[in-house]
């Protein structure tokens, strides 16, 4: 399924735009599996799927599979509809360089909230 | 084209509090027993919008909102500029009652979300007596920082834009888009800073969890309406206040989250409606 990053955040032509000044690669960890999705001005350019021996990556987003798969139901539960409610729930750890997590924060939420089934939005 | 204008009216007024001059934004609606608004941290007045164009509210309410100092369309005190903006319960306390003694209203019903529940409660303990009633949105003892609130308000992180992205999943999943975005948008046209400082207040220096047992509702009756969705201020942690206040009444609300009144009035308006009859005029 998160393969299909690329082209359901691609093919929203809003979500790109808002995102035109971000580049960069961040590492998704989901349970066992890491991920190494790189973005280029706003388009998701490779998502690559782990293991990995040595993945650079600006941040990383790590949370337990069971975590991720509520966050991406149709309808997520309190506690789980939210990248936010994930970390204050501390389910959620975002680590290294979240300033550029921060500042693009809108685009990250609504571009993982891509992953939910029937394509429910953020 | 006939211009439709809203029955809300707005005026400006000035006024010294903590020793400075204010200019402060007030804005009401209605007629009746005085129903006084306290909106969230970093947004202001106009999440009340919807109660101010109810008349199942207003034929009975007179609905007054204040932007705080800072937030909306009131300023910050001159000076301002080389100041760090930090709201205390103290002065949260001592805005709210002045406020009330200039416009002279008579034991409002007060209704705040968030802050405006925390400081609720604080008012509901020290000063029951200025009150017909209280209502707390959101309203919980205490919250842990969850962030860094210093991605708030710094220069490579744009804070209208962090300010709305943080609180976006804080609106519950059934908002119509229409008022789900427009209640962001107040957080996007935030003051430099001035979320992040009345995170100061929400997450530091007013945590009342040691005396929130000391509320007598027999005083001021205490009414706890809090949003299904709320990560922030959760329904266990309403529920927590509500289980040490002896009288008072919480409701979970469904599908709403952390900003009712603004997020999705009709939704909202089940729940106050009932709470605003069982206070009376």
């Amino acid at each position: 399924m998160i393969e299909t990053l690329g082209h359901r955040v691609n093919g929203d032509e809003a979500l790109v735009r808002r995102g035109r000044f971000l580049t960069t690669t961040f590492l998704l960890e989901v349970g066992p599996t890491a991920w190494l999705i790189s973005i280029f001005e706003g388009k998701v350019v490779s998502v690559a799927r782990g293991p990995f021996v040595m993945p650079s990556s600006s941040f990383a987003l790590r949370a337990p599979e069971e975590e991720w798969q509520k966050f991406w139901s149709p309808r997520p539960p309190p506690g789980s509809n939210d990248l936010m409610a994930l970390i204050k729930r501390r389910v959620l750890k975002a680590e290294g360089d979240l300033q550029i997590l921060m500042a693009n924060l809108r685009y990250f939420k609504e571009a993982l909230a891509k992953l939910r089934r029937a394509g429910a939005e953020a | 084209m006939t211009a439709q204008f809203e029955p809300i009216v707005g005026r400006y007024m000035q006024l010294d509090l903590f020793g400075r001059k204010h200019r402060i934004y007030v804005e009401e609606a209605g007629a009746g027993t005085p129903l006084l608004c306290l909106h969230t941290a970093g947004s202001d007045g106009r999440q009340y919008r919807a109660l101010m164009n109810d008349e199942r509210i207003t034929r009975r309410h007179r609905v007054i909102a204040f932007d705080m100092p800072w937030h909306g369309k009131s300023s910050p005190p001159s000076g301002w500029h080389n100041e760090e903006y930090q709201l205390t319960s103290a002065q949260y306390t001592t805005m709210i009652l002045t406020i009330m003694t200039a416009l002279e209203l008579e034991r409002p019903i007060l209704i705040g979300c968030s802050i405006g529940g925390r400081i609720a409660l604080h008012l509901a303990l020290e000063h029951p007596e200025r009150f017909r009633a209280i209502i707390g949105l959101q309203a919980g003892a205490h919250v842990d920082p969850y962030y860094d609130l210093n991605f708030l308000h710094r220069p490579d992180v744009h804070g209208g834009e962090v300010a709305a992205a943080i609180v976006s999943g804080l609106v519950g999943p059934d908002a119509p888009d229409s008022e789900r975005w427009e209640t962001l948008w107040h957080y996007m046209q935030g003051g430099p800073g001035v979320f992040k400082g009345d995170l100061y207040f929400y997450k530091l220096d007013g945590d009342i969890r040691g005396r929130v047992a000391d509320i007598d509702t027999s005083l001021c009756p205490l009414f706890l309406l809090s949003g299904e969705y709320d990560y922030s201020c959760t329904p266990e942690e309403t529920l927590a206040v509500a289980k040490s206040v002896p009288g008072s009444e919480a409701t979970i609300m469904k599908g709403l989250g952390h900003f009712p009144m603004s997020e999705n009035p009709a939704e909202f308006f089940r729940y106050l409606l009932p709470v605003l009859e069982k206070i009376g005029g």
